[in-house]
């Protein structure tokens, strides 16, 4: 189990991860989701125990984790910037990897090298933004760390890299357990991998829950003015759009069946509200209503 | 494979059960285990092995220690007989309330299904 308690970072006077509290049990797949400055790399740093936090403290079964050698070895953060030195090539890069990770998996690596048609022989700098991305993936994916923290590891990779990262990812959790923590923008395509969600807004835990309990949470309501005030009255409204006498509204919480088999007797018609639109829905609140 | 509209481990409850109904899972027959259908479908092992507790709650599914899950014996009954008893709510009514809403009678509905 790692545990944050009151952890905050912050850059000077800025405030970028607010006295947050987060428990995440082991050998889950996390899912991290925040607008760009939202602090979720800030928070990141924190949980790797990269950075030192202003005030409170990240355990990792109950142990402080901070400069603590046994929880570095079993922790890989991969952040985009990757903090490689561009005039190594990819080979040697795997292999500090080998000596410094007991963990290391050289097979997996290689294998990996392959599926994502890497040329182990080419320097850090030839790499394309998307190459640099898949070799982030295989030191995290290999290091086979019990907890492995990749922070927008998908950065200039086209849909078939992406395609390939995730499968990737799952068999070898699927054969491997453990603790994954992915952060990311892109939900739609990748939050049937995620266990539990996390969502950050301006510093702050806005919400963390169970991937599969976002699903079927919020509907589109549409339908005449009246009627859809109606329906809506005592549901947190999300958002809303008027047409002449057509009104559609984003309703936040979950509708029964019955409740929405007489919403269309009444004229309304209803649409799923997927994980990605009550995301944007949710952070793009003013933070009095996302509360 | 997947939609919005509910969380996955029902609709992979709901997937099951129609297989089951359809006849393409056997009674007493053994179903993928939950990091096969993990793999299978690209999603989490923990929402797919959702989907199987709720089954095996249901007693569509049972379990065998050390070796998996099967299909209920008396599952295809169970489920067929709980769906016939939402056939005329969930189906029949919608389609009465359809009809009603574009003009077409009772009368027209009965025959044709009769010249069916």
């Amino acid at each position: 189990m790692i545990e944050m308690r009151g952890v905050t970072v912050r850059y000077g006077a800025t405030v970028a991860v607010d006295s947050v509290d987060l428990s995440l049990p082991d050998n889950k797949i996390y899912g991290l989701l925040g607008r760009n400055g939202s602090g979720k790399t800030s928070l990141l740093s924190a949980l790797a125990s990269y950075r030192r936090p202003a005030s409170g403290t990240v355990l990792v079964d109950g142990e402080p984790a901070f400069e603590n050698p046994r929880v570095m070895r079993q922790t890989s953060f991969i952040r985009d910037t990757l903090d490689l030195n561009d005039s190594d090539r990819v080979s040697a890069i795997l292999d500090i990897a080998a000596r410094l990770r007991p963990t290391w998996d050289a097979a997996y690596a290689a294998k990996l090298v392959e599926v994502f048609e890497l040329d182990a022989r080419k320097r850090v700098s030839a790499l394309s933004r998307g190459q640099r991305s898949m070799l982030g993936v295989i030191l995290g994916l290999a290091s086979r760390t019990r907890l492995t923290i990749l922070d927008e590891s998908y950065l200039g990779m086209d849909a078939v890299a992406r395609t390939l990262f995730y499968r990737e990812l799952l068999a070898d959790y699927l054969a491997h357990p453990r603790t994954i923590v992915l952060s990311t923008h892109l939900i739609g395509e990748v939050a049937e991998l995620f266990e539990r969600v996390i969502i950050m807004d301006r510093g702050r835990i806005l919400l963390q829950d169970e991937t599969d309990a976002l699903r079927g949470r919020g509907v589109t309501v549409t339908g005449p003015v009246e009627a859809v005030a109606a329906f809506a009255a005592g549901h947190p409204v999300l958002g809303e759009q008027t047409l002449g006498a057509t009104r559609a509204v984003t309703l936040d919480g979950r509708f029964g069946p019955d409740e929405i088999a007489r919403g269309e007797s009444a004229g309304l018609t209803f649409g799923p509200l997927g994980i990605q639109d009550l995301f944007v829905h949710l952070t793009s609140q003013p933070l009095e209503a996302s509360r | 494979m997947f939609n919005d509209r509910s969380p996955i481990y029902l609709q992979i409850a709901d997937g099951i059960k129609n297989d089951i109904l359809g006849g393409s899972l056997k009674e007493d027959e053994q179903v993928m285990s939950t990091n096969q259908y993990a793999a299978f479908y690209r999603i989490n092992p923990a929402t797919a092995a959702k989907g199987f507790a709720q089954l095996v709650d249901e007693g569509v599914l049972y379990k065998r220690r050390g070796i998996g899950m099967f299909v209920s014996p008396d599952a295809r009954e169970k489920l067929r007989s709980a769906r016939r008893e939402r056939f005329f709510a969930e189906v029949v009514e919608p389609m009465l309330d359809e009809a009603k809403r574009v003009g077409i009678s009772v009368d027209e509905i009965t025959h044709y299904l009769r010249s069916r």
